[in-house]
């Protein structure tokens, strides 16, 4: 992946801590791995039967529409930026699509219209946030009431969804053995790989690391900083609506209340797979590893069948020690300079 | 006329002022207040009380604000502080004692306290941005309260408990007095001491004030706890107002609404001055908009569009980027009148 740090100065000490001071930014996410693996090795040793390829396979497939989110809310926080609209928008464009798709309408149609309508929501917080100043916490809640609302707006209640080709999207199992993975499972891992490349390999992407490591430098280094900043939120805007879809395919209906809180679990999944909040450092790999964290818990504690409350304790606090690790790896490259 | 018009508050009080006179053209019942069994009804009484929860939390968001900071808990401690009262009420001897009563209120606020001693500690001893350190809660918060209530919505029968969002006092409703008193308290322990002044020398610069010498870290730990014990009384009075404790519907959005209330009471978002007078105008801004819009027949599950037509247009209209723009457009018109202003703009974009 990536390698964003500078070069650390030579320093007396051992080769352990050279190491540590030279990979600092990949840290967290490594031990966001680490996290996981003990997870999962943990929820294996005590069911016996939790390390399933059907398991695992679900794993992904239940949360394909977060892995989505989570890149576009990647970028917005690489920049320095936060986007709380993504849980609104993921509910207006689903239910606008099943609305659409009900009253018969092309599912092409409908998808490009699911899909820019989130670039939209997107488009308009990004102006807000580059163009008037307004901070991207303020910018993007009045997306957050504009997408709730107008989600209302388009229905009060659940429309289910008919049409095959959406609902194909999730029916669908390509069988490896006894591992699955569906058309929305593909497009999650799809988005994902865009977004990995484009961060790692592109213009864009390094302009994205460079607007959070220091905007005052990226901007006079004559990067496009107001290109860049508005379209990570049009991309984030992109992806919420892309979730719309993967979401609606996935439980067959729309339904305006979905999604509410969804930007508080995105968020904590992209701060535990190593992105930090006050941006420049972090991956959509890591991510991945944050949104499978948070996924795994869940399955954990429904296998477990206590009350699912205790998800959002969990994430609370392992989000909490996430937090603290940023803070210590923040405080030593800040006493470095 | 120049000093009303130029007046921070002239802007909120006049949009206040065109709500009520634009709902009262309309429904000519708006303004109407009747008196029955010596209480006094009408749509102006039932913003005046229902606007108390969001006031309570709008006052504790307005100093933590200040301070540079964000409390995004505030509804999920409203939801913990509802259950932990209505459990108590719910699991007393006698439901309907106002000695229970009053040490479940109490203990709710006693909860918002902890919470927000919670937030100021990782804020000020971890130094830890307050908007993730307040996250972090928000997030788990809810869970304690379903843990609480046992995953149930928790309903009571108890007339005193009840009286604290629905009942009158001298003809007014209690919830007004609960709402004035908050006001008070906060408006002269911040005006009245010097706290207030300190609290805007740590929003505005907190290195310098450290370095002049103000407490800065125990000025914005206690921002949190007041927040916390705020939102804990608000949480009171939202279970109070139902009579249940729903640990997923209560304070929903709220943190949102409060900070759109400070940031229509003409208080900066990056901290420093800050206005409880402005904070209370915008909190009542908000509910008359609620209660236009509930009017105009929208369903209250759509007017989030309109608050966010309000956003846009604040955010906007204060933007100073506007301002610039549009003072460069007019200093174009009138033909380069003032070319001392052109250089110092473009040091500003420069810098910006």
């Amino acid at each position: 992946m990536t390698i964003l740090e500078t070069a650390a100065p030579a320093r007396p000490g051992g080769g352990l801590n050279r190491l540590l001071d030279r990979h600092a930014s990949a840290l967290p996410t490594a031990a966001a791995v680490v996290i996981l693996a003990v997870l999962l090795g943990g929820a294996q040793l005590y069911f016996g039967n939790f390390l399933t390829p059907r398991n695992l396979s679900a794993l992904l497939l239940d949360h394909a529409y977060l892995v989505i989110l989570a890149v576009g809310m990647t970028l917005v926080i690489l920049t320095g930026g936060i986007d709380l609209s993504v849980g609104s928008v993921l509910a207006f464009t689903g239910i606008l699509g099943a609305r659409m798709l009900a009253a018969g309408s092309s599912p092409v149609v409908v998808v490009l219209v699911m899909v820019l309508s989130g670039a939209a929501i997107g488009l308009m917080i990004g102006v807000l946030v580059q163009y008037f100043d307004v901070q991207p916490f303020i910018a993007s809640l009045a997306g957050l009431f504009l997408a709730r609302g107008l989600a209302y707006v388009v229905s009060l209640q659940s429309i289910k969804v008919k049409e095959p080709s959406i609902l194909w999207l999730q029916s669908t199992r390509i069988q490896v053995g006894d591992w699955y993975v569906t058309p929305t499972g593909i497009l999650a891992l799809v988005v994902l790989a865009i977004g990995a490349f484009t961060l790692a390999w592109t213009r864009f992407g390094r302009t994205v690391y460079a607007i959070g490591g220091d905007e005052q430098s990226a901007r006079l280094m004559g990067l496009d900083v107001a290109r860049t900043r508005v379209l990570v939120y049009v991309v984030s805007g992109v992806c919420s609506g892309l979730g719309g879809l993967v979401l609606t395919a996935y439980s067959g209906a729309g339904y305006p209340r979905n999604g509410i809180g969804t930007e508080l679990d995105v968020i904590a999944a992209v701060v535990i797979g190593g992105t930090l909040l006050s941006g420049g450092v972090g991956y959509v790999l890591g991510s991945l590893v944050g949104v499978l964290v948070y996924g795994t818990i869940k399955t954990i504690i429904s296998f477990k069948g206590a009350e699912q409350a205790w998800t959002e304790i969990t994430i609370g606090l392992l989000l909490l020690v996430f937090i603290v690790v940023q803070q210590v790896i923040v405080v030593r490259s800040a006493r470095r300079r | 006329m120049a000093r009303v018009l130029g007046h921070r508050l002239f802007w909120p009080v006049a949009a206040l002022l065109a709500l009520v006179v634009l709902n009262a053209a309309v429904r000519p019942g708006f303004v109407r207040i009747t008196v029955r069994d010596g209480h006094l009804y009408g749509a102006l009484v039932d913003i005046l009380r229902q606007s108390a929860p969001l006031m309570m939390v709008a006052l504790g968001m307005t100093l933590v604000i200040a301070t540079r900071g964000i409390d995004l808990s505030v509804g999920a401690v409203m939801a913990v502080s509802g259950a932990v009262a209505l459990t108590f009420i719910d699991r007393s001897a006698d439901p309907g004692a106002l000695g229970t009563v009053l040490v479940a209120i109490a203990a709710g606020v006693a909860v918002g306290v902890v919470l927000g001693t919670w937030n100021g500690f990782l804020v000020t001893v971890f130094g830890v941005q307050p908007i993730v350190a307040t996250l972090v809660l928000m997030l788990a918060g809810r869970g304690v309260a379903l843990l609480i209530t046992g995953g149930f919505i928790t309903t009571v029968v108890s007339p005193p408990y009840k009286f604290v969002a629905s009942g009158f006092l001298l003809g007014l409703p209690f919830a007004l007095f609960l709402s004035a008193a908050a006001i008070a308290v906060v408006a002269i322990v911040q005006r009245r001491t010097a706290l207030g002044l300190l609290t805007e020398a740590v929003g505005i610069n907190p290195e310098a004030s450290r370095l002049a010498g103000v407490r800065s870290q125990g000025i914005v730990f206690t921002a949190y706890v007041a927040s916390g014990a705020l939102a804990g009384l608000a949480g009171i009075l939202y279970s109070s107002n139902i009579m249940a404790a729903d640990a997923n519907a209560a304070g929903e959005f709220i943190e949102l609404y409060a900070i759109l209330a400070v940031v229509l009471g003409r208080t900066s978002l990056l901290g420093g001055k800050f206005s409880i007078a402005g904070t209370a105008v915008g909190v009542l801004i908000i509910q008359t908009l609620q209660s236009t819009v509930l009017f105009l027949g929208v369903s209250s599950a759509q007017s989030p569009v309109f608050f966010a037509f309000v956003v846009v247009v604040v955010v906007v209209v204060q933007s100073p980027q506007l301002h610039r723009r549009l003072s460069r457009l007019s200093g174009r018109r009138r033909g380069r009148t003032a070319p001392p202003a052109q250089p110092a703009t473009r040091d500003l974009e420069v810098s910006a």
